[in-house]
């Protein structure tokens, strides 16, 4: 495939030296990163490291004060969020953006219904949009029972599949997966991370925000570590083992004096 | 971490799994269900209790209630896109009124032919849509409040400009119009001597048709159970939420000023209260036909159902030789049986799986 090649020139979406500024309020400074086609780059962080910021400047929603972005090397500037759609790079809601009434089908062309016929008769094809949700879902390994069935009868991990399915059938090159485990059982996080491979088994480029490195590092091929709006560092799979991951992402000494202070808390308390 | 097999199935989603759906559930699922049975139930209930007639098997009797459940069932197939859509137009009804007496200003004050009459007047029932879709496209308020206002500015306007304008209290001559026989054999005729089906039935069949087809065949079908389901999600995969709802109010007024038309060519003339209460009469036929008050959910067919139990309430009471004035008591019950009947299916439709 082309993909490789390109591969080798260029990441398939980049950033430099980020910074976001809201008033007074550095919500990001200087933070780099990239993604390869076919890799999974994770995005870590607690509350309020700027993971929110980050993602909203990839897909569109807001413009970085300082930095660049760069899509197969070339600067680019996202005005709104369909600028960043244009160039192939798709963004998962937690809240998904699905109507749960609705079967599965309907959902899976929601805004983009294949058509048939002349305009006075021109109708919804429905046999090309049952059969295609169907193949696309399987083909993400995800085998449902009846494209008819309402999305709202789906659990979250097979809703977040359905989403991730849809994004790539039309044509994601980068998908932005904000937070996609966290609502979810450890099971259902499973099945949401096999669908993260699946897509990157595709030659998608895959953003995986999550703070939960045990959820990162067994999909991740690197690690962005975000704190406080800076970034800890990028590390490569091979270059960070998993305890680390956790004692960087908890914030390194901080969790270590933390531990201090609830230790002679709990001797306070059980003390005389 | 070894790559998976591409197309393996994911073990872990077999777990999830519960029974496979049978056919009976499935059926189960239908929004309109509940309506068949509850047509099946009052036909059978009125065989019983209207004994002095041959409810059954009369066609003079099937004429009469379903010319009744035509009259509702037009206007209520709208009316049920508008509901699935996530909205209310409690305007419907007089805008029936308000339609066939502007047909009377136009054909008997401004002695216009009856069909260039009935084009402007379904233009002014296409404004009357717009404007109620535009103010509660662009307000975000309820469309219960608005449409109420709609309703009350026109029940004036109707009550009030027809007085004013001929001292009485209705329009009447229409029959005198260039052009009335031809636009009367098409609106208002009967067919099949001596049951005299009303033609409005096959306009109630029609008009159920297309919006059953435009409901579930059509990118405009699927963008109206998205706009009623969940607004929001609709808009961010790009389906235009405003364009949608106020597509569906003008689809609403325009429907309501056919049947003014139909009215006022059937009775020759038009009450200036003409319609007002019948908006309500719409919304139960939607609701017993399985429509989802918030929005998001029913169907076109299970509404004419739900416009066939009324049109049997009306005549089956008065065939009893109950008191008329048990229809409401009647619709009433049958309303809120339909609404706790649909939930139930509703909710076993969902529990397809059991989380």
């Amino acid at each position: 495939m082309s993909a490789t090649a390109r591969d080798a020139a260029s990441p398939l979406l980049e950033v430099e030296e980020l910074s976001k500024y809201f008033g007074n309020v550095v919500a990001l400074s200087g933070v780099s990163a990239h993604v390869n086609a076919g890799e999974v780059t994770c995005i870590l962080g607690d509350n309020g490291a700027g993971k929110s910021t980050l993602i909203k400047i990839l897909s569109g929603v807001h413009q970085q004060d300082e930095g660049r972005v760069l899509v197969d090397g070339v600067e680019v500037h996202f005005n709104s969020p369909r600028d960043a759609r244009a160039r192939g790079i798709a963004t998962v809601y937690q809240d998904l953006a699905m109507v749960p009434l609705m079967s599965i089908w309907r959902n899976f062309f929601l805004g983009a219904e294949p058509t048939l016929g002349p305009m006075p008769f021109r109708r919804f094809d429905l046999k090309f949009a049952k059969e295609t949700a169907r193949d696309q879902l399987a083909k993400m390994g995800i085998d449902i029972r009846d494209p008819d069935q309402p999305v709202g009868t789906l659990s979250g991990g097979e809703r977040q599949s359905v989403a991730i399915a849809r994004a790539v059938y039309f044509g994601a090159r980068v998908l932005i997966l904000d937070e996609p485990t966290s609502a979810l059982g450890v099971k259902q996080a499973g099945v949401v991370l096999r669908y993260i491979l699946q897509a990157r088994d595709q030659g998608i480029g895959v953003i995986f925000i999550t703070h939960n490195p045990h959820h990162a590092y067994p999909v991740g091929d690197r690690f962005v570590i975000l704190n406080r709006g800076k970034s800890l560092g990028s590390y490569p799979r091979a270059d960070i083992d998993q305890q680390e991951l956790v004692r960087l992402m908890a914030g390194g000494h901080e969790l270590t004096e933390l531990q201090h202070e609830l230790e002679s808390m709990t001797a306070e308390v059980s003390g005389p | 971490m070894a790559a998976p097999e591409p197309a393996a199935p994911a073990p872990a989603a077999v777990d999830e799994r519960v029974a496979r759906t049978g056919p009976v559930s499935r059926l189960l699922a239908r929004p309109d269900l509940g309506a068949l049975m509850g047509a099946i139930f009052v036909f059978v209930l009125f065989s019983i209790t209207a004994r002095d007639v041959h409810w059954a098997s009369d066609l003079g009797i099937w004429s009469n209630w379903g010319s009744v459940a035509a009259y509702d069932g037009i206007v209520a197939v709208p009316v049920a896109l508008l509901m699935i859509g996530g909205e209310f137009d409690l305007s419907a009804g007089v805008m029936i009124g308000s339609s066939g007496l502007l047909l009377g200003l136009l054909t008997t004050r401004a002695d216009m032919n009856i069909w260039p009459a009935m084009a402007l007047v379904i233009v002014f029932g296409m404004a009357v849509g717009f404007l109620n879709g535009y103010t509660v496209v662009r307000t975000k308020l309820p469309s219960f409040i608005i449409t109420l206002g709609t309703f009350f500015i026109l029940r004036g306007l109707n009550a009030g400009g027809t007085l004013k304008l001929t001292g009485t209290v209705a329009i009447n001559g229409i029959d005198s119009a260039p052009g009335f026989a031809s636009a009367h054999r098409i609106f208002a005729s009967t067919l099949w001597s001596p049951y005299d089906f009303s033609v409005a039935m096959l306009w109630w069949i029609g008009l159920t048709a297309v919006g059953a087809w435009v409901l579930a065949r059509t990118r405009f079908g699927n963008w109206i159970f998205a706009v009623g389901g969940d607004p929001v999600a609709a808009r961010s995969v790009g389906v235009p939420v405003a364009r949608t709802k106020i597509a569906l109010f003008m689809g609403t007024s325009t429907v309501a000023a056919l049947w003014g038309i139909m009215t006022a060519i059937a009775l020759r003339g038009i009450q200036a209260n003409e319609g007002v209460g019948r908006e309500f009469e719409f919304i139960i036929a939607a609701v017993v036909g399985g429509c989802l008050l918030t929005g998001g959910y029913g169907s076109v067919i299970g509404t004419a159902f739900g416009a066939a139990i009324i049109g049997m309430a009306g005549q089956g009471i008065i065939l009893s030789r109950w008191d008329s004035n048990w229809v409401y008591l009647f619709e009433g019950v049958i309303l809120v049986l339909a609404v706790m009947l649909n939930a139930a299916i509703r909710g076993r439709a969902q529990r397809w799986r059991s989380r």
